[in-house]
């Protein structure tokens, strides 16, 4: 925010170099036991259930609790490995578009230097990111679903166009993850300095050369870190899904709400929570490859 | 209002401390006997006769003064007059009703994890799988009500733990405006000129209204009970010809006519036909000769209900001829209504606005309900996609 301050701002320079030199004692992490314990609370004691959940059984008539593989092992069998694959495919592709499409709004919105525009943008991305669920199904149903508006208007349904399949949800993820990608993007090519690239030009770089060497291996952590995000974002997505495709586009969330709060499967809470704990290895193992790559180029775009 | 003069004033008040006085010596000594008739306990009372009478329920009911209902939706089979008619007739008991959007599974979550507490639902409106399961599972306090021999035997648990409420038939609802002939058959739906028309409400694999379209598709087209591959195969045809759209129908696509054909319970459709009357839509039911299927939900009473009495006085309000014709005004055929045609009690304008339908209906066995759950688990991805 570019709100008018009396007080100066610490120059960046020297504030980084005084905060890596403070004392890194045994103290240090008392102070974040607060934050530990409430994390350990918070999420530990959900995700202990979720797991132990999936791999023991209670057995309704005697309540004894037994450890058991079965759980885990049909989650990953059958229907319920084909909605995780039908996930990760949705997942990565919308992620892939989004992606690239987000970056080069970003882009635009940096370099047009409109201060009118940039706001426009944010404030259009910060609203249409959080824009999901049953409304934005149902907001596209209205419009390009079978008897929406633009599909008469444009007489989509000649050219095969169709809401309730892989492509058209595809669409409607992207609605939402393209402007959350914008938003996490324009910092980062703010940081992207312009004595950069007039040093790139001065030394006879062409706008791609600059790009190829110095731009995207700097950006290249900022972007892959959306991508993850995007990514997260459209593995978790459930209820725009559940309105608008129901079980025609097999995916993980939509498993884990027909076992776990369902009229017609009775006895599939523990599958429920083995997809749940599938989800959760195949976030970290994303997360796995993006953590490094970010550590390397952080430190050029403080 | 005119203020009362001072020695008005004084009588008054010594009256009213009077009047305190004596109830609270008054309701000390009852504490004890809390939910208790002259029969015993209303937590293993097993009917009404054996806690003493219906009378000494409605006291016992009263003193506990709340009931805990979950997953009873106000638009739903009429439960929200249901709900105010109950309050009316017993103005001492409050209804709590928590999340009426919630399924069946989330009920049965509900008893097992507040088990002891205040705020576990003391009666349940379950899907008869549920009932089934929880009944083995030790859940339900068994219960007869006072109508209770004039229940089917086939819809009813034999020790009385849980028992059939309200039901109704897989019909094809159908926007007569935008559609020009209206499909009356599960063999009509697959014309071509239903292209993009077709819908469920809901994903079969969690919703009881959508499994039974499969159901009812499956017996069209010579599955059975314990075989309901036909059905699975039928949408999967419907689906390539591009007729079968996967949006979820709700009472918001029926009105916008993207669901135009919506196969849902006959009282689902039923009530579309009023709500939309008057906002141009002309909705249509049929339910289809060539796949007739019935589903029924059940009751059953939480058996650690934290209000005993007023569960039990629940259910013999249900199954009274005033709550029975109450479904019934909601479009939902109630339980007794084949003994209440036959005695003259059932309301005869509501019964005439149901949708047509012969013979009587039969029912799956658990067994065949499990098989035909365990195929479509399997199946229908696959099918569909």
């Amino acid at each position: 925010m570019s709100a008018p301050t009396t007080t100066p701002h610490p120059t960046g320079t020297a504030g980084g170099s005084t905060t890596r030199r403070r004392r890194r004692g045994p103290r240090t992490w008392l102070a974040a036991l607060p934050l530990l314990v409430f994390t350990a609370l918070c999420f530990g004691i959900p995700l202990g259930a979720l797991i132990f959940g999936a791999v023991t059984r209670t057995d309704s008539g005697s309540g004894v609790t037994s450890l058991t593989g079965e759980h885990v092992a049909r989650s990953l069998q059958g229907p319920y490995l084909g909605s995780l694959i039908g996930s990760v495919q949705l997942s990565v592709l919308t992620a892939l578009i989004g992606a690239v499409l987000g970056v080069l709004i970003a882009q635009a919105v940096v370099t047009s230097r409109s201060q009118g525009l940039r706001s426009a943008a944010l404030t259009a991305s910060g609203v249409l990111a959080n824009f999901g669920g049953v409304p934005l199904a149902f907001a596209f149903i209205a419009t390009l679903g079978i008897s929406g508006v633009v599909t008469q208007l444009a007489d989509l349904g000649s050219l095969d166009w169709d809401l309730y399949s892989f492509t058209g949800l595809a669409v409607v993820y992207l609605y939402f993850l393209i402007p959350l990608m914008v938003l996490v993007t324009v910092p980062a090519l703010d940081g992207l300095r312009p004595q950069w690239r007039e040093a790139a030009q001065n030394a006879g770089a062409t706008p791609w050369q600059f790009w190829r060497h110095v731009g995207l291996p700097v950006l290249a952590p900022s972007l892959l870190g959306g991508f993850v995000l995007l990514f997260g974002t459209a593995f978790a997505a459930h209820a725009t899904a559940a309105a608008l495709v129901g079980g025609s586009v097999p995916l993980v969330t939509l498993k884990i709400a027909d076992a776990l709060s369902g009229n017609v499967l009775t006895g599939q809470e523990n599958v429920a929570l083995a997809l749940g704990l599938d989800m959760i290895l195949i976030a970290g193992l994303v997360m796995a490859v993006y953590l490094p790559l970010q550590r390397r180029s952080a430190r050029w775009l403080r | 209002m005119p203020r009362p003069s001072g020695r008005r004033a004084a009588v008054l008040l010594g009256a009213a401390v009077l009047t305190a006085l004596t109830a609270a010596c008054g309701a000390a000594p009852d504490e004890p006997a809390a939910a208790a008739g002259a029969g015993g306990d209303a937590k293993t009372a097993t009917s009404a006769a054996a806690f003493g009478g219906v009378e000494d329920l409605v006291a016992a009911a009263e003193k506990e003064g709340e009931l805990n209902v979950i997953a009873l939706p106000p638009d739903w089979a009429n439960y929200g007059e249901i709900i105010k008619a109950f309050e009316a007739k017993y103005p001492k008991i409050k209804i709590k009703s928590e999340n009426p959007d919630a399924s069946s599974s989330d009920e049965i979550a509900a008893v097992k994890s507040r088990k002891g507490q205040d705020r576990a639902p003391d009666v349940l409106d379950l899907g008869i799988a549920f009932a089934r399961s929880g009944a083995e599972e030790g859940l339900f306090a068994p219960y007869k009500v006072e109508a209770w021999d004039r229940i089917p035997a086939g819809q009813k648990d034999a020790d009385g733990r849980w028992y059939n409420d309200y039901g109704g038939y897989v019909s094809i609802g159908c926007d007569a405006k935008r559609v020009p002939v209206c499909p009356q058959t599960f063999a009509d739906l697959l014309k071509p000129e239903y292209k993009g028309k077709v819908a469920l409400n809901g994903n079969p694999t969690k919703s009881g209204s959508a499994f039974g379209g499969v159901y009812a598709a499956a017996l069209a087209n010579k599955g059975s009970f314990g075989e309901i591959q036909p059905g699975i195969d039928f949408f999967g045809q419907l689906k390539k010809s591009g007729n079968f759209i996967p949006v979820e129908s709700t009472p918001a696509t029926v009105e916008k006519g993207e669901t135009s054909i919506s196969i849902d319970w006959d009282y689902l459709n039923a009530g579309y036909a009023d709500q939309f009357k008057d906002k141009g839509v002309d909705w249509k039911v049929a339910i289809p000769t060539d796949g007739v299927y019935a589903q029924y939900y059940s009751q059953a009473i939480n058996k650690d209900a934290p209000h005993p009495a007023a569960a039990r006085l629940w259910m013999e309000f249900l199954y009274s001829t005033e709550g029975q014709n109450l479904w019934l005004k909601g479009y939902a055929r109630p339980v007794l209504l084949p003994a209440m045609t036959t005695d003259g009690t059932a309301d005869k304008g509501f019964v005439a606005k149901l949708p047509k339908v012969e013979g009587t209906p039969a029912f799956p066995a658990s067994a065949e309900l499990d098989k035909a759950k365990a195929t479509l688990a399997e199946k229908w991805d696959k099918a569909l996609s």
